[in-house]
């Protein structure tokens, strides 16, 4: 379980999160809507230890991993999947995976499952990262964060600028590590993609928490959408 | 004597420059590239590693080799160490932040200047090197009976020289080794290639940056140590192979290896050759022209890729 405690953070003076909390229950998938700039990809970065706390604490799993030093948080059990993929350029696919792997000291046996869910980067093994597809590019960013057998996974806009093919295919490895009782945090633009996959919605605006609702009720009453993303 | 063996000696010369200039330039390279971090206090650590290497091999008796061979190992070791204490003291307290570690490395420069200053004093002092057979080249000419085999006068360099360049490729090679080959190397890419996400990872960015800010520095060092014996230590002998690396830097493409050395080579054996031909400022102001004309044309270095 992933639980942030009203935290505030911004960069350096000027602040984002006012007060943000959230809770992603494990084998759950939350996803944070809200408008560009409301704060959702800052919450990601605040939660991997990458923007220092004003005040307030994350937790995994009860242990308080605001306190820990940036490159420990991901040892601590969370995987993150940027937007924009942001991939160690110049490095194959299995040096990619290295690092991940690396990162919580898995096994030959975790680079295995991980390679059995996308079996398209098995092919590209040797390939550097740059020159794959970006559909590809997407799978080697997901499969990098599997690499560390995540408690909670974070993912920024996995489906961004990507065909319809490779968004099915993300969204059942998705669904699949939901089921294995991962805490995943979803940040997506397109809402009919999140209702498809999502438990619960959590409506983020200006760095402030809003509702938080079932997905159902969403499905159900499409209008709530409309009011805070307004499109 | 025709021009040949002329070319020959100028080369010979140029590659020794070329030798150590790539030893020094792939530290600043390095350290430029995983850390985005440009040390002005680049040249200091060079002086320090000949200062050191004197005082090792002053200290020592016996055989010039024994102080060398030990200078070779030690001085590099101490230099990297102190590279280390300054990243972790005066570095990291500016959060690598570009223009405050330019300041910050201009300081460190004086700082390491002047203390050298202070105890080390103002003069020039050799190290011996370890072996130094002259060897004689041989040149074919012409003559009355045909082609033939001369000796001339002048034409020769030493053991020591060649044990230089040799000594240097082999340094690269396993820098190249590390870079490629290793897991140090992976996460040192790893964290070149994009900072945020290598701490997202699980990688320890502070200790790789200062270990790399070590390493740099202890290349320049070794860099010095090899050279010493050919040049002298000065505490004032750090500002050309400062100026003579940032060229090699910028013309081979920032934080690009191969680059670095190619670009070396290039300057070094330019260097010699337009030295002995012309002279020594004419090869400065050639190789500045050449700074300049890269970044009007190709911005990005030889080998280095452009960042969007």
């Amino acid at each position: 379980m992933l639980e942030l405690q009203a935290i505030n953070t911004g960069y350096g003076r000027a602040q984002v999160l006012r007060d943000l909390s959230l809770t992603v229950n494990s084998g759950e998938i939350l996803c944070l809507l809200g408008r560009n700039g409301a704060g959702k990809t800052t919450t990601m970065q605040a939660i991997m230890g990458l923007l220092p706390l004003m005040s307030g604490s994350i937790m995994l799993d009860g242990q308080n991993v605001s306190k820990l030093p940036p490159h420990e948080v991901p040892r601590a059990g969370i995987g993150y999947i940027p937007q924009g993929r942001r991939l160690f350029a110049g490095l194959t696919v299995a040096q990619n995976l290295e690092i991940g792997l690396r990162a919580r000291k898995s096994g030959p046996d975790t680079l295995d499952e991980v390679l059995t869910l996308f079996p398209r980067l098995r092919e590209r093994y040797r390939q550097r990262a740059q020159t794959l597809s970006g559909g590809e590019q997407q799978m080697l960013a997901t499969a990098r964060a599997l690499c560390l057998r995540p408690k909670a996974l974070l993912l920024d806009e996995p489906t961004e600028g990507l065909q319809p093919s490779m968004i099915e295919a993300i969204r059942q490895v998705i669904v699949k590590m939901r089921d294995a009782g991962v805490a995943i945090l979803l940040v997506e633009q397109r809402v009919d993609a999140v209702l498809s996959v999502a438990d619960r919605v959590a409506f983020i605006e200006n760095g402030q928490g809003g509702e938080v609702l079932p997905a159902q009720a969403l499905r159900d009453d499409h209008s709530i959408v409309e009011r805070y993303i307004g499109v | 004597m025709d021009l040949g063996p002329y070319l020959i000696l100028a080369s010979l010369e140029g590659a020794v420059t070329a030798a150590v200039l790539a030893l020094t330039a792939v530290g600043l390279s390095l350290v430029f590239g995983v850390m985005r971090v440009v040390n002005i206090a680049h040249g200091e650590f060079f002086m320090l590693g000949a200062v050191i290497a004197w005082w090792i091999a002053h200290s020592m008796g016996g055989h010039p080799a024994i102080g060398f061979a030990v200078a070779l190992v030690v001085a590099p070791l101490i230099v990297g160490v102190i590279a280390v204490l300054a990243d972790m003291t005066i570095l990291k307290r500016v959060n690598y932040d570009p223009e405050r570690t330019i300041v910050a490395t201009i300081g460190l420069l004086y700082i390491i200047q002047q203390l050298t200053l202070m105890t080390y004093g103002p003069e020039a002092r050799p190290v011996e090197a370890p072996f130094n057979t002259r060897l004689a080249i041989p040149w074919f000419e012409h003559g009355e009976n045909g082609w033939q085999m001369i000796w001339p006068w002048g034409l020769g360099t030493t053991s020591y020289k060649l044990a230089v360049i040799g000594a240097a490729a082999g340094v690269l090679l396993g820098v190249w080794i590390l870079m490629t080959r290793t897991r140090a190397g992976l996460v040192m890419r790893a964290t070149q290639a994009d900072r945020d996400m290598a701490l997202a990872f699980g990688i320890p960015v502070e200790k790789v940056y200062a270990l790399v800010f070590g390493l740099g520095a202890a290349l320049a060092a070794l860099a010095a140590v090899l050279i010493v014996p050919i040049q002298q230590a000065h505490y004032l002998m750090g500002a050309d192979p400062l100026l003579l690396s940032f060229i090699v830097v910028i013309i081979g493409g920032l934080g690009s290896l191969p680059g670095t050395v190619l670009a070396a080579v290039l300057i070094g054996l330019s260097d010699g050759i337009i030295s002995v031909f012309f002279s020594p400022t004419l090869a400065k102001i050639l190789a500045t022209l050449l700074v300049g004309l890269v970044l009007v044309f190709r911005p990005q270095g030889l080998f280095g890729t452009r960042h969007s």
